[in-house]
């Protein structure tokens, strides 16, 4: 199992990424007892066939790699959300895009801890190319929303150490002022 | 920390871009690729990554191109972080956690030295082209 949430969203947007798509929405909600987590995006989805492999630890898109025979990333996504008796749903077309949603419940004694969501967005958003991310974050109470599109108009670019601390201390900011 | 809007941001940004034209840009082209498929993920790429970013902004390093990347086949060995200086070698690191990580600001990048124990020779056979 993973270590934290997002840990597990790290994985799924860098499938999205993988995947070609030029848009991917991260939608992450927490109350009291509840994380819920949906990834959506534009890329090359997947046919039935496909989707029904993917739950398999040891399959992995040919191709990424040509002798590489695991991927463990929607696996150990539903090894989680079975051990803590949480949701999950993956939903693909081919050439439309993917949408993974899951939820756990906080209060089960083995659901991970959210994790350090600033700085994995900020991982996920340093990638090479020109794709958007859009995190929605929301609460009960709150929310804010950051794109990738406007911190890179914001900053210039996103690519040197300099403009990174400073997108990595906005995301920050935003997270820490959440009311809850 | 008071919670920052865009139009802070822009103004960050400047003071720093102010601050950064005096210093000097020798490091330029110099690129830091941190691997993050699902095992760099597991083993701590994140906290590799925010403290390589970290370490430059404390050293007052400007102008290095900090990435993350895919699994680069070297999953044993995970987090992996290649290091890209030019007129040195290029560098796959093996087992770079965050402290390591600022060992590759601090050696690599500001003294010019490779780091013992942490290179691995080059991405797994299945992975070159």
């Amino acid at each position: 199992m993973h270590a934290s949430v997002c840990d597990i969203i790290a994985d799924l947007v860098q499938n999205s990424i993988e995947a070609g798509a030029s848009r991917v929405e991260l939608d992450v909600f927490t109350d009291s007892d509840t994380i819920r987590v949906r990834v959506a995006d534009n890329g090359k989805g997947m046919d039935k066939a496909t989707l029904k492999k993917v739950v398999d630890p040891f399959y992995s898109e040919a191709g990424k790699h040509d002798h590489r025979r695991v991927g463990l990333g929607i696996p150990l996504l539903l090894q989680t959300v079975e051990a803590v008796k949480g949701k999950s749903d993956i939903r693909s077309e081919l050439g439309k895009g993917t949408v993974v949603e899951f939820s756990l419940d906080s209060r089960h004694f083995d659901t991970p801890p959210l994790g350090d969501l600033p700085v994995t967005v900020l991982g996920l958003m340093a990638f090479a190319g020109t794709y958007d991310l859009v995190l929605k974050r929301t609460t009960l109470a709150d929310g804010y929303s950051v794109s990738r599109s406007e911190l890179t108009e914001a900053l210039g670019n996103l690519e040197e150490s300099d403009t990174l601390i400073l997108a990595r201390d906005y995301l920050k900011s935003q997270e820490d002022n959440l009311n809850h | 920390m008071a919670k920052l809007t865009l139009d802070d941001l822009r103004k960050l940004r400047d003071e720093k871009q102010k601050a950064m034209e005096k210093r000097d840009p020798s490091n330029k082209d110099a690129q830091i690729i941190v691997g993050m498929g699902t095992c760099g993920i597991a083993a701590g790429a994140k906290e590799t990554f925010n403290a390589i970013i970290e370490e430059l902004d404390t050293k007052g390093i400007t102008h290095v191109l900090v990435r993350q990347t895919g699994c680069m086949g070297l999953c044993h060995s995970e987090p992996t972080v290649e290091v890209i200086v030019p007129n040195m070698p290029v560098v796959i690191y093996g087992n770079v956690d965050a402290l390591t990580g600022k060992k590759i600001v601090n050696d690599h990048i500001i003294n010019k030295h490779l780091i013992d124990n942490h290179i691995c020779d080059k991405p797994a056979m299945d992975i070159v082209r």
